[in-house]
């Protein structure tokens, strides 16, 4: 009837002073900054209210603190699919007085966004449900664009506030505050995010995936996936001692074990982006 | 306190109760005061291959829910007074074990036992993550074939991120390699993985290779662990992981084909 998945949000703005009058050393008065968070999707397989409700408090018996003023995206594109007449605003008061903070709908038809718009919330675009499932960390990683593999980097569900030269500069930015140092290996199903640069002093075992929006080191053998630049920063570089990867990908392009030279395996390599092309080359 | 020692794989059919009943005997007969829980709620085997299944009387679950006390479900083992089983329930599931219970179970058993070993259920589910998430060391049980060393691998990222210590950023658990039911001679051929070839994928302390052996097949019929049988090379693993394990250094055997003159070819056959 209903399903909980988790997303995840990441809205990156520039940085933006409007505070022009304020004085030059004085933090100005209001600061636009990118953050990310994580939002529980609410799926809506019925369009009956009664059932929804019985749904919602067995599942957020489960587990009520995780629930607990939770914000909340309403996913309704099935039943709009299938023509299901649904009543959003009493949905909205049911899911509001369960402690939930409905924050944005999906998939809803012209009318239903109108109500969810003048209810507070913002309109979520219909391609990110593809990668929601797969990509817990990050919207903009390549298994969305695995689908098809796009010239330009991996597009970004939240593209109207993201040009990839503004996400470049975050990346930039980002890199040089923090790169993620990884001392002990990454074992397989473990995922590592970073969202400057990621040093890995271990080996990467197979079915591990690490990710940065930076550059990827790797200081011992590459055996799962590595993703680097996956906010679309196109120079960025994957550099490791003994390259078996599963799967390499820098800004949205990538390649499987099958598409790589073997010739190039168990060697010290750099992988960089040339023309859209990956080039792996010897160290 | 207690050492608590959980024996882990992910895979099943690899040999962790194998091993728990025999590293459980080992500490046992060097002194030290053991007991063995099985975790497997439900598909409970333990009891089988310690021979006391015919003294069960209460279980692990019966512990939790606060049935029994835990000198009444504790199991004294005939052969050797240091040691105690803990047998599971076989008429629950996993669902009937809880983090809290568990923790209060190992605690108590802590304050008179030197160590606990935990035999865990396969998979990464419940019964594995209780049996892991309070150990202070873990012996992974590990096939030399590439699926085990798959599972293991996942099961060494758990214990890395999932356990009471990596959760309160405490010390990480002590993490042991032992490798069973290797055949050198397998290796020869290109059908089983190598030690080295393990090693290199896990990179992880081995503790110990156990060979392939007949004996451990005849030690779970019979209900003996097969670290009391003198005769069987798997036996002598087993002896051998424990020097280890408290310390004493041994080279590792039964890694390499073993040299047979042509008098054993002829008459010992295999």
């Amino acid at each position: 009837m209903i399903q909980l998945k988790t997303i995840t949000y990441n809205i990156a703005t520039d940085k933006m002073s409007t505070d022009s009058s304020a004085v030059s050393n004085q933090r100005p008065a209001i600061e636009f900054k990118s953050s990310t968070f994580a939002v529980p999707a609410l799926i809506l397989n019925s369009a009956d209210l009664k059932t929804i409700n019985t749904k919602i408090i067995q599942k957020i018996q489960q587990a009520p603190d995780f629930f607990k003023n939770s914000p909340i995206l309403l996913d309704i594109q099935q039943l709009t699919n299938e023509k299901l007449e649904l009543n959003l605003s009493e949905l909205l008061k049911l899911i509001r007085s369960h402690t939930l903070i409905p924050i944005a709908l999906r998939g809803g038809d012209n009318v239903q966004n109108d109500i969810a718009l003048k209810s507070g919330l913002f309109i979520q675009p219909l391609q990110t449900t593809l990668d929601a499932d797969k990509s817990m960390i990050q919207p903009a990683t390549p298994i969305a664009a695995k689908k098809s593999p796009p010239p330009n980097p991996a597009p970004s569900p939240t593209a109207a506030l993201r040009s990839p030269i503004r996400a470049e500069r975050r990346a930039a930015e980002n890199a040089a505050a923090h790169a993620k140092i990884i001392t002990s290996p990454i074992r397989s199903g473990q995922r590592v995010y970073s969202e400057g640069d990621l040093i890995i002093m271990s080996q990467v075992s197979a079915g591990a995936e690490i990710m940065a929006e930076g550059n990827i080191h790797v200081y011992g053998s590459l055996r799962g996936r590595a993703l680097a630049g996956v906010l679309g920063k196109l120079d960025s570089r994957i550099f490791c001692f003994d390259c078996q990867a599963e799967l390499i990908s820098i800004a949205g392009n990538y390649k499987v074990k099958d598409d790589l030279d073997p010739v190039m395996q168990h060697k010290p390599v750099q992988i960089y982006l040339q023309n859209q092309a990956l080039i792996i080359k010897e160290l | 306190m207690a050492r608590i020692i959980v024996v882990t794989s992910g895979k099943g059919g690899v040999g962790k109760t194998t091993t728990s009943a025999a590293i459980s005997m080992g500490l046992a007969k060097k002194g030290h005061k053991t007991a063995v829980i099985d975790f497997d709620v439900g598909l409970r085997n333990l009891d089988l291959i310690m021979g006391c299944e015919r003294r069960v009387i209460y279980d692990l679950v019966n512990v939790i829910n606060k049935e029994a006390s835990l000198n009444q479900a504790l199991i004294k083992d005939k052969r050797c007074e240091k040691l105690f089983i803990l047998p599971a329930s076989q008429t629950r599931d996993k669902d009937a074990l809880h983090l809290e219970g568990v923790g209060r179970v190992l605690e108590e058993l802590s304050k008179d036992f030197d160590y606990i070993v935990c035999d865990s259920p396969a998979g990464i589910e419940k019964g594995a993550h209780l049996a892991m998430y309070f150990a202070d060391d873990a012996f992974v049980v590990t096939n030399p074939e590439v699926s085990s060393v798959r599972d293991s691998d996942r099961m060494l990222g758990i214990l890395a991120s999932k356990s009471r210590r990596a959760e309160n950023n405490e010390e990480p658990i002590r993490e042991y390699l032992l490798l069973s039911r290797y055949s050198p001679e397998r290796v020869r051929l290109g059908e089983m993985l190598s030690v080295a070839d393990v090693q290199e994928i896990l990179s992880l302390n081995l503790l110990g290779v156990i060979p392939e052996s007949k004996s451990v097949l005849n030690a779970s019929n019979s209900g003996v662990p097969v670290i009391l049988d003198d005769k069987s090379d798997a036996g002598h693993a087993y002896a051998d992981i424990i020097d280890r394990y408290l310390g004493i250094n041994k080279p590792h055997r039964f890694i390499e084909e073993e040299k047979r003159s042509l008098f054993n070819k002829l008459f010992r056959g295999r």
